[in-house]
C-alpha cells in the first residue's frame, strides 16, 4: 500500500494514532478516562463529518445536529427492534444503520439546502435544524418526548470473541474501530475526484461550473456523505449512552460541533480531530471544576476567531514551517517570554470571573454566602481584598502582555518575513 | 383580536429584523448576536427600572445597547472582517454565546421580574368582549414611531443618503471623503440600538430570561429570509405575516385532519400527523414557511438579490 495516497510517513502516523487510541485505556484504567475517551471518539467522527461541509466544500451549516440526531434515534430504534433476537455482531453493525439514516436525511434535506451556497445555505440549514428540532417534540412516538428513547446495547446470548459490548472498555473498542474506519474513509474521500471538486466548488464556484461541473450536485453529494458519517457518529452515541433525547437534535449540538471544528482548524484534515479532543477534554475537565466553563469556552472561541482564524491546526502548521526553515529556535525564547505575562493575565481574569460567579450565582461555601473557597483558600467576597488582588493581577498581566507581546510580535514578523522570503 | 395581537408581535419582530437587515445589507454580516442585543435591552431596562423607573430606561437602555454594539463593531468585527465573512459570522455566533453566559452570570438563570409600568397597565378598549391592554397599544405606537423615524432618517437626511450610498458603493463613498468604517460602526450601533429598544418594550410584555435571545433569534432570521435578504420593505411584510401566523395558529384548535378535509383529502385516522392540532404545529409553521419560500422563491418576498 505504498501508494501516493498512503505514503510510509502517513501510514506510520495513522498507525501511531490508532496504537495510542488502543493503549490509552490500558494506561488509565479509571472509568472516568474511558468514558471521556468514548466521547472523544464519537466527537472526532462528528467533527470530521462537519468539516466535510465547512472545510472542504465551504458550506457553513448551523443544522448538522439533524443528521447526528436522526442517526442516533434510528440506531436506538433498530437496537430495540433487534432486541432479544440479535447478537453482539448485529449490535456492532448498528452504527451503519444510523449512518444510512443520516444519509437518507441528507438526501431529503440536502436537496433543499444545497440549492444555494454561502450565507443562504447557512440560514436554510439553521431553519431546517430548528424545523426538525421543533418537530421532534410533536412526534413523541418516535422521539420519545421529553424523556427520550433508551435501550440496552447488550443483546443476545452468544458472544463474539467473548465480547458483549456491555463493559465500557469493550464499547470503547467498538468506538475506536468505527472512528478509525470512518476517519480513513473520510480522508480517502478528500483524495477522490469528488473531494477535489468539492474544494474547487468552495474556492471558485463559477469556474467549477464553467469547467462543466454542476456545483449544486457536488454540494448535494457532499451533504449526503457528510450525513452518512454524522449518522454513524450519532449511532455510536446511541450505543454508548444507551439513551437519546430530542435535545440531541437542537441548535446547541450543531453549535458545539461548529465550535469544535473551527477551533481545531477547518483548513486541515486533522484540525477537527484536535478540536474534538481538546473541546471534549475542556468540557469535562474544566466543566467539572467551574460552573463558568461555558463562559471561558465562549471567550476562548472569540479569541481564536480574532487571533487564529485558521484554528489550532494552522498554528501547528506555521510552527512546523518555522522548524523546517530552522527558525523555531529563534522564536522559542519569545514564546516562553510571552507565556509568563499571559499566564498572569489569565490568572487575573479567571479570578475576576470566579469571584463574580461566586458572589452573583451564590456558589462556594454555601448558596448566598459571602465567602467562597478556591483550592482550599477561602475568600471573603464582602471585603475588597480578593477583588483588588484579582483586578491588580489582571492589570499587571495586561501591561506585561502588551509590553513583552509587542517585542515578541516584532520577532514574529521578522521570522515570518524570513520564512516567506525563503519561499519566494 | 388575534389580528391586533399579531400586528403588535409583528411590529416588534420588525424592530428586530429592520436592524438585522440594515446591518446585513450594509456590511454583509448576518449578525447572529442580534437577538442577544434584544435580550441586553430587556435586561438593561429591567435594571434601570429598578433604580429610576421605566421611562428613563426606555430612552437610556437602547442607547447603552447601541454603544455596546458600536464597541463590538469597532474592536471585534472590524478585526474579524480581515479574515472574511465566515470569521465575522462566527464572531457574532460566539458573541451570542458569551452574552448569554454573562447575562446568566449577572442576573441569574431564572426570569427577572421586569414589569409593565403601572400607568400603562390596564385596558385600552374592549372588542368582542376581549380586553385590549394599553401596553399593546403603547408597543404599537413605539414601533410605528420608530418605523417612521427610520424611514425619514434614511430618505430625508444627509446621513441617511450617505448610508444608502455606502450600502451599494462603499469605495466610491470613501473616495468622496466619508469615513466608511465610522458609518459602518454607526449603522451597527443603530441596528443594535433598535434591537435594544425592542427588548425594552418586549421584555416586559413577554418574559425576560436568558433563553429569550435564542427563542426570538431564529424567528428573526426566518423573517429576514422570508422578506428577502437586505430588503427593509420585505422585512416589514414578513414580520407582520409571521407575527399573525404565530398568533393565529396558537388560537386555532382544529387538527391537521380538518385542514386536509377542507381541501377534500382525508388522512388515515389515528396516525400521529393526523392527530396534531394547528396549535401544536405553531412553533414549526414559520420554519415551514421559510423552507417553502426558499424552494419556490429563493429571493424572498421582496428580495433584490439572491445570495
Amino acid at each position: 500500500m505504498n501508494s501516493a495516497i498512503f505514503p510510509r510517513g502517513r501510514l506510520l502516523l495513522w498507525g501511531g494514532c490508532l496504537a495510542a487510541a488502543i493503549a490509552l485505556p490500558l494506561l488509565f484504567k479509571s472509568g472516568f478516562v474511558v468514558s471521556l475517551l468514548c466521547q472523544m471518539g464519537i466527537m472526532v467522527v462528528f467533527a470530521l463529518s462537519y468539516n466535510m461541509l465547512l472545510g472542504q466544500t465551504g458550506l457553513l451549516s448551523f443544522g448538522h445536529a439533524v443528521y447526528y440526531g436522526l442517526g442516533a434515534f434510528v440506531t436506538m430504534h433498530a437496537l430495540n427492534i433487534v432486541g432479544k433476537d440479535g447478537g453482539p455482531l448485529t449490535t456492532a453493525l448498528l452504527p451503519l444503520v444510523g449512518g444510512l439514516a443520516g444519509m437518507l436525511a441528507g438526501v431529503l434535506l440536502g436537496y433543499v439546502t444545497t440549492k444555494k451556497a454561502g450565507t443562504t445555505f447557512a440560514m436554510i440549514s439553521l431553519g431546517i435544524g430548528e424545523l426538525v428540532a421543533a418537530s421532534a417534540l410533536m412526534f413523541p412516538g418516535f422521539f420519545g418526548g421529553e424523556g427520550g428513547v433508551s435501550g440496552n446495547r447488550v443483546v443476545g446470548k452468544e458472544n463474539l470473541l467473548g465480547l458483549t459490548w456491555g463493559p465500557q472498555v469493550e464499547m470503547y473498542g467498538l468506538i475506536v474501530a468505527w472512528a478509525f474506519l470512518a476517519t480513513v474513509a473520510m480522508f480517502a474521500l478528500t483524495q477522490t475526484p469528488l473531494g477535489r471538486m468539492a474544494n474547487a466548488v468552495r474556492d471558485n464556484p463559477e469556474r467549477a461550473e464553467f469547467v462543466g461541473y454542476d456545483t449544486q450536485r457536488v454540494r448535494f453529494l457532499m451533504v449526503i456523505l457528510s450525513g452518512l458519517f454524522a449518522g454513524i457518529a450519532g449511532g455510536l452515541s446511541a450505543l454508548n449512552y444507551e439513551i437519546i433525547t430530542a435535545e440531541t437534535l437542537n441548535a446547541h449540538t450543531s453549535g458545539v460541533v461548529l465550535l469544535m471544528t473551527f477551533v481545531g482548524g477547518i483548513g486541515f484534515f486533522y484540525g477537527p480531530i484536535i478540536g474534538a479532543i481538546l473541546i471534549t477534554v475542556m468540557q469535562i475537565v474544566i466543566g467539572g471544576l467551574t460552573h463558568a466553563w461555558l463562559l471561558y469556552f465562549g471567550l476562548f472561541f472569540l479569541f481564536m476567531v480574532l487571533m487564529a482564524p485558521g484554528g489550532i491546526a494552522s498554528v501547528i502548521a506555521v510552527q512546523r514551517n518555522l522548524w523546517l526553515a530552522g527558525l523555531l529556535g529563534r522564536m522559542l525564547p519569545h514564546y516562553l517570554a510571552v507565556a509568563l505575562p499571559v499566564l498572569v493575565l489569565l490568572a487575573g481574569l479567571v479570578g475576576l470571573v470566579e469571584l463574580s460567579y461566586a458572589l452573583l450565582a451564590g456558589e462556594g461555601v454555601g448558596a448566598g454566602d459571602t465567602a467562597t473557597r478556591v483550592m482550599t483558600m477561602e475568600f471573603h467576597l464582602n471585603t475588597p481584598g480578593p477583588w483588588l488582588a484579582a483586578l491588580g493581577t489582571t492589570a499587571l498581566g495586561l501591561l506585561l502582555t502588551r509590553w513583552i507581546g509587542s517585542r515578541a510580535g516584532v520577532a514574529w514578523n521578522a521570522a515570518l518575513a524570513t520564512l516567506h522570503g525563503d519561499k519566494a | 383580536m388575534s389580528l391586533l395581537n399579531g400586528i403588535t408581535y409583528g411590529l416588534l419582530l420588525f424592530m428586530l429584523s429592520s436592524g438585522l437587515t440594515l446591518i446585513f445589507s450594509m456590511m454583509g454580516i448576518l449578525n447572529f448576536a442580534h437577538a442577544s442585543f434584544y435580550m441586553l435591552g430587556a435586561y438593561f431596562a429591567y435594571q434601570i427600572s429598578t433604580w429610576v423607573g421605566f421611562w428613563p430606561g426606555l430612552l437610556v437602555a437602547p442607547l447603552i445597547v447601541g454603544a455596546v454594539g458600536a464597541a463590538v463593531e469597532r474592536y471585534g468585527l472590524r478585526r474579524a472582517h480581515r479574515f472574511g465573512h465566515v470569521a465575522e459570522l462566527l464572531f457574532t455566533f460566539g458573541l451570542a454565546f458569551v452574552v448569554e453566559e454573562v447575562v446568566q452570570l449577572i442576573w441569574g438563570k431564572v426570569a427577572v421580574d421586569y414589569r409593565i409600568p403601572a400607568e400603562l397597565d390596564g385596558t385600552l378598549f374592549t372588542l368582542f368582549s376581549t380586553d385590549f391592554p394599553i401596553y399593546k397599544g403603547f408597543m404599537m405606537l413605539i414601533s410605528v414611531g420608530m418605523l417612521v423615524a427610520l424611514y425619514a432618517l434614511l430618505t430625508r437626511t444627509r446621513i441617511g443618503l450617505i448610508i444608502q450610498a455606502a450600502l451599494t458603493k462603499p469605495d466610491m463613498v470613501e473616495a468622496l471623503g466619508h469615513n466608511v468604517p465610522r458609518i459602518f460602526m454607526l449603522v451597527f450601533g443603530g441596528g443594535t440600538a433598535l434591537a435594544g429598544l425592542a427588548g425594552v418594550i418586549g421584555g416586559n410584555a413577554f418574559i425576560t430570561e436568558p433563553g429569550m435571545a435564542a427563542a426570538v433569534g431564529s424567528i428573526v432570521f426566518v423573517v429576514v429570509v422570508v422578506g428577502g435578504l437586505g430588503s427593509l420593505g420585505g422585512a416589514f411584510v414578513a414580520s407582520l405575516l409571521i407575527g399573525c401566523i404565530q398568533t393565529f395558529s396558537v388560537a386555532l384548535s382544529i387538527s391537521v385532519t380538518d385542514v386536509f378535509a377542507l381541501i377534500g383529502v382525508s388522512l388515515p385516522q389515528g396516525s400521529q400527523v393526523a392527530r396534531l392540532t394547528i396549535t401544536q404545529l405553531a412553533p414549526v409553521l414559520p420554519y415551514l414557511l421559510m423552507v417553502g419560500i426558499l424552494i419556490f422563491r429563493p429571493r424572498g418576498l421582496m428580495g433584490a438579490r439572491e445570495s
